[in-house]
């Protein structure tokens, strides 16, 4: 995705820099510019993103595995909650979006979103959601938005356990808990 | 970047206003945002907390940091700026514990990337905890390159990062592995250095470590051709076995998934086992009896089986399976068709778009149930499915099934329709071997979805209807009778009227009455009723409009019984409000009035349109991805993209569109700002086309009277055929070469005279027009090329271009040639431009420009200056890009462009 990459502070600065230095009677309150795109693969990972939103539209986690700005972020996740939660529980779960699907499904109040490539096993982003799903249930015992909430960095530490670089990288309850059962007793 | 500003001087007061809110923690934080009833609010809760934590960050408290970074990471997710708190994470990093690591890796992954120079300092944390003692430390280190890691961290870290691929440590090395995908996915090269771990790797048993080496071996297949084939020797057999073993196993309970062992590790198999044995006949035999077995065995009844399946047939497709393989394959597809369940279909249908490269005919079984899909309620289902019919139609089934698809325009939701009815247009299009089959559909797209249809897709349709004399009169009946019913549909109703004022007559007379028409009775004055609601109706749209007007003018020389009407109606547009349709009112009064004898030849019917040229002129358009609705002005572009840069006597072709574009059918409204000098040179005959065309070289004189005297000289000045019939007064003169043609008009203006007397009947017409004809002298001066910015090392040049029409807009052309004898590389232009300036970079030719001026990298910019006339154009630039790996940056300003800009 790192297509359009915006340096808007630093070029900002440049051509202030260069305003004042140069006595010109422009108006150095706002600067129009943008880079040329730049050529590059574009990354392929299986998971690009995944998203806990509640019913009403609002952000509970955010884990993107690829370099978006806050900008970029704020409009996408926007967009994909608008086209998500306006779907009925009939409709499949698939939503496809800009160049890339949102397999996403709802618990209760909470929606999980996964943002994948086209070529990914959708079916399998399905589980992946219930197992993480299941995980959380496991380690806060029936697990609600309120959990989520008070702890954010648990919740971040097990997808860290479970997704690496957008792939995954364990799939077992027990083994994903491990480290955050360790840090409990511990502390 | 001002809110950024703005919200750092809201952090400097808010320190001084509420030095007590560092205390809160963080359920009380979050507490506060969720009581928080506007965006206001929240926000202003959040600068408090920020700031209290900016203040704790600054007075070094320790103790505080773990629990500020949480906060920080919740406030982060709600989309709020965090990058001050980057360095805390570093000291949290470098912390001892292992929960100030865990929290300060998580930062670092959370409110960092891989783009900022922070990172430069984590690689030395990361090289220690890479190395330390402790296991779960190591994880964190290596969880944490695998996610943020760059290009030269992947070359400094790597060392390490192999040798924890050999650990004894299971966790260890499954996060060490995945580590390693990242790696080689920035730095390439370095997958010869995993091939043989990777290799080793798939004798584990644990499921984590074998996912992710399973994965690691996928990258490395796309990284390296090498790694492809060293795999397909070394590992088909290891990955058989897994897949063997996984699907064999019995009940396993940490796996477990309704019943089924770890379907994410079948599925990471499958996927691997699909790109190794692509176009590879050995490995795809080698997997054949494997992968029927899991195509037979596994069960569908849960989700998770089907997650496998699905993966199983996409192995077999890809693979170069044996036939028994692929029927097994397309059943299993078959039966997730007439599943109920609204995923299953999903994926089928999405299988089946890449079925259908392999076995078109077994895809084609399952037409019906494609069919069914498109009218579905799912919106994903549907596009799907609406793709995959694109794919199935052929020659054979284009009729049925075109008929379901238009029948289906009535009731299909509203959002949807536009996918639909572009879909259509693009199947009727390509199957267009029958004509009145063609019209025929197109006729009722555009009656059922005429406000969806494309203007290009209008223009073919015109082109095509211009072409077969034998069913104009069907047309323009079936048009006709079409508005009756369907008058709210904008490109029926421009379609139609185009057709009732060209061939008004036969609508009238029932001329080439098809067999299977019913006779209709439309008298001269309904028809142009017609006409006429539609301009009261469509007032507010100037091409319609603009259209209708053109239209009456001909019925009204096509019957002259009307005549007395239709004066009155264009005369009610003398005082429209619109420029566009104002002066067509006006001129065309004056035709109507003064001009009776020139009238007829005039009006008369538009010649053939040039079908071959249309379609070649179309097809560069789409590849230029010209959005058809402004056609009009893509004629300046258009033209000056032939070799040379500069338009040439070919542009028969565009004077063709040009006329399209404005009677034929919608000129864009931005035509409306061009036309009025065009207009002019229209009327008069002096190669309109050539004055928007040529906007590189310089026009003829502007004076008109002049080129009106000097009629015979002036057109071979422009060097360009005179075919511009834009207007109705051109209507009968034919593309053929300039001067014969200015002549030939001249003689159709008053045929019994010499050419002089025209000259002040014509001038009537110029009333009050004149002025422009100054302003079109002004647009297509040329501008000098600039040199804009030289160093010892660089230089830039710029060439401009003006957009005829729109002064303000200015195409650049900038050039950059490398001064030195070493090669420049990453090479990327940035511009800043003040505010009232709108700036557009289009992509560059390249990123590398060759040493010693030998060659260059070009890249064009768009600059609207909004004060043009007022302000000089002004340019901040700045170049950056690598010299033998080093970067080098250079800026300066550029405020030598030509005045006028």
């Amino acid at each position: 995705m790192a297509k359009e990459r915006r340096s808007v502070e630093s070029l900002s600065d440049l051509w202030r820099a260069g305003a004042e230095q140069a006595h010109r009677e422009v108006e150095d309150d706002g600067v129009e510019q943008q880079r040329s795109k730049q050529a590059g693969r574009d990354d392929e990972m299986t998971i690009r993103f995944v998203l806990f939103v509640n019913k009403q539209g609002q952000t509970r986690l955010a884990q993107y595995y690829e370099h978006l700005s806050l900008d970029e972020r704020r409009a996408l996740e926007g967009e994909i909650v608008r086209k998500c939660l306006a779907r009925t529980d009939q409709q499949c779960s698939f939503v496809e979006h800009r160049n890339y699907k949102v397999v996403y499904r709802r618990y209760a109040s909470l929606f999980f979103l996964v943002g994948v490539d086209n070529d990914e096993n959708e079916l399998a982003i399905l589980e992946f959601i219930h197992l993480f799903v299941e995980t959380m249930d496991r380690h806060f015992g029936n697990v609600c938005e309120l959990d989520i909430m008070f702890h954010l960095e648990k919740v971040h530490f097990m997808l860290e356990e479970m997704v690496m670089n957008g792939c995954i990288v364990e799939t077992s309850k027990q083994n994903i808990l491990a480290p955050i059962q360790l840090m409990e007793k511990t502390s | 970047m001002d809110t950024v500003e703005k919200i750092v001087e809201d952090f400097a007061s808010d320190i001084a206003l509420s030095p007590f809110s560092s205390g809160t923690s963080l359920r009380e934080m979050i507490r506060a945002i969720r009581a928080c009833k506007t965006a206001a609010e929240e926000r202003a809760v959040v600068r408090r907390e920020c700031a209290a934590i900016r203040t704790a960050i600054s007075e070094n408290e320790p103790e505080l940091r773990h629990r500020n970074m949480a906060k920080l990471m919740f406030i982060h997710m709600l989309g709020y700026p965090t990058h001050f708190a980057q360095m805390e994470c570093l000291k949290l990093i470098a912390a001892a514990g292992y929960p100030e690591k865990r929290v300060g890796y998580l930062g670092l992954m959370l409110l960092l990337d891989e783009r900022q120079e922070v990172l430069m300092l984590v690689t030395n944390s990361l090289k220690q905890d890479l190395n330390h003692t402790n296991q779960f430390i190591v994880g964190l280190a290596l969880c944490a390159l695998g996610n943020i890691c760059s290009a030269e961290m992947a070359r400094d870290l790597s060392p390490e990062v192999e040798r924890l691929v050999r650990s004894r440590e299971v966790n260890t090395k499954k996060k060490a592995a995945l580590c390693s995908i990242r790696i080689v996915r920035k730095v390439p090269d370095l997958a010869e250095n995993f091939m043989g771990l990777a290799a080793s790797l798939l004798k584990e048993k644990h499921h984590g470590v074998l996912i992710s080496a399973i994965q690691l071996c996928t990258e490395l297949c796309k990284a390296s051709r090498d790694a492809l084939e060293y795999l397909r020797k070394n590992c088909i057999e290891g990955l058989v076995r897994i897949l063997r073993d996984v699907s064999n196993s019995s009940y396993a309970p940490e796996y477990d998934v309704s019943g089924i062992v770890d379907p994410f590790l079948h599925i990471r198999v499958l996927k691997l086992l699909r790109i190794l044995g692509q176009g590879d006949a050995d490995c795809s035999e080698y997997m054949n009896d494997i992968l029927a077995q899991v195509a037979t065995k596994t069960e569908s009844n849960k989700n998770a089986g089907n997650a496998i399946l699905y993966e199983c047939v996409q192995a077999i497709m890809g693979i170069e399976a044996t036939s028994g393989l692929r029927v097994l394959a397309i059943n299993i597809l078959g039966r997730f068709l007439s599943n109920r369940d609204n995923n299953i279909r999903y994926v089928a249908l999405n299988m089946l778009m890449r079925a259908i490269a392999v076995d078109a005919l077994a895809v084609q079984r399952h037409r019906t149930t494609i069919l069914e899909c498109v009218k579905d309620a799912d919106a994903s289902i549907r596009k799907r499915a609406l793709e995959l019919v694109y794919l199935l139609v052929n020659d054979t089934n284009v009729k049925p099934l075109t008929k379901e698809l238009i029948d289906y325009l009535n009731i299909a939701d509203p959002d949807f329709i536009g996918d639909l009815t572009v879909m259509i247009c693009s199947i009727v299009e390509k199957f267009s071997q029958e004509k009145l089959w063609y019209l025929d559909q197109m006729f009722k797209v555009l009656s059922l979805a005429g406000n969806h249809v494309k203007d290009d897709i209008c223009h073919a349709l015109i082109v095509v209807l211009s072409n077969t004399a034998e069913f104009q009169g069907y047309s323009v009946r079936s048009l006709y009778k079409a508005l009756q019913s369907y008058g709210k549909q904008g490109s029926l109703v421009r379609v139609a009227v185009w057709c009732i004022g060209e061939y008004g007559e036969m609508l009238v007379n029932n001329v080439g009455m098809l067999d299977r028409e019913e006779p209709i009775k439309v008298t001269e004055s309904d028809a142009v009723g017609a006409v006429e609601f539609a301009l009261s109706r469509y007032s507010a749209d100037v091409t319609t409009g603009a259209m209708c007007l053109v239209a009456l003018l001909k019925l009204s020389s096509r019957f002259p019984s009307t005549s007395e009407r239709v004066k009155q109606i264009v005369a009610q547009n003398k005082e429209n409000v619109v420029l566009e349709l104002q002066q067509r009112s006006i001129e065309f009064t004056s035709i109507i009035q003064r001009h009776q004898s020139i009238r007829s030849s005039l009006l008369e019917r538009m010649p053939v349109l040039d079908e071959a040229s249309y379609l070649v002129k179309r097809a560069t358009a789409t590849q230029t991805t010209i959005s058809a609705d402004k056609l009009a002005p893509t004629v300046t572009p258009g033209s000056l993209k032939l070799p040379n840069g500069v338009a040439k006597p070919t542009s028969a072709p565009l004077a063709d569109l040009l006329d399209l574009s404005s009677d034929g059918a919608p000129a864009s409204t931005v035509a409306s700002t061009t036309t009025p000098n065009d207009f002019l040179q229209d009327l008069l005959g002096i190669g309109g086309v050539s004055s928007s065309t040529t906007g590189v070289t310089s026009t003829a004189s502007t004076d008109i009277l002049m080129d009106l005297l000097s009629i015979g000289s002036s057109p071979s000045q422009n060097g360009t055929p005179v075919t511009d019939f834009r207007h109705p007064g051109q209507a009968e003169s034919k593309p053929v070469p300039a001067v014969p043609e200015a002549i030939d008009l001249f003689g159709s203006l008053s045929p019994e005279t010499k050419p002089t007397p025209v000259v002040p009947q014509d001038m009537d017409l110029l009333d009050g027009l004149s002025s422009n004809t100054s302003v079109s002298g002004l647009e297509n001066t040329t501008h000098p090329s600039i040199t804009a910015f030289q160093s010892a090392t660089l230089k830039i040049t710029f060439d401009f271009k003006r957009k005829p029409g729109n002064p303000r807009v200015t195409t650049i052309h900038a050039t950059f040639t490398n001064l030195t004898s070493s090669t420049f590389t990453d090479f990327i232009f940035q511009a800043a431009v003040p505010k009232f300036i709108q700036l557009r970079l289009d992509p560059a030719s390249g990123n590398t420009v060759p040493a010693n001026g030998n060659g260059s990298v070009t890249q064009g910019l768009n600059v609207t200056n909004n004060q043009q006339g007022q302000k000089p154009l002004a340019m901040r630039i700045r170049m950056s890009y690598k010299v033998n790996g080093e970067d080098r940056l250079e800026q300066g300003q550029v405020s030598n462009f030509p005045s006028g800009l």
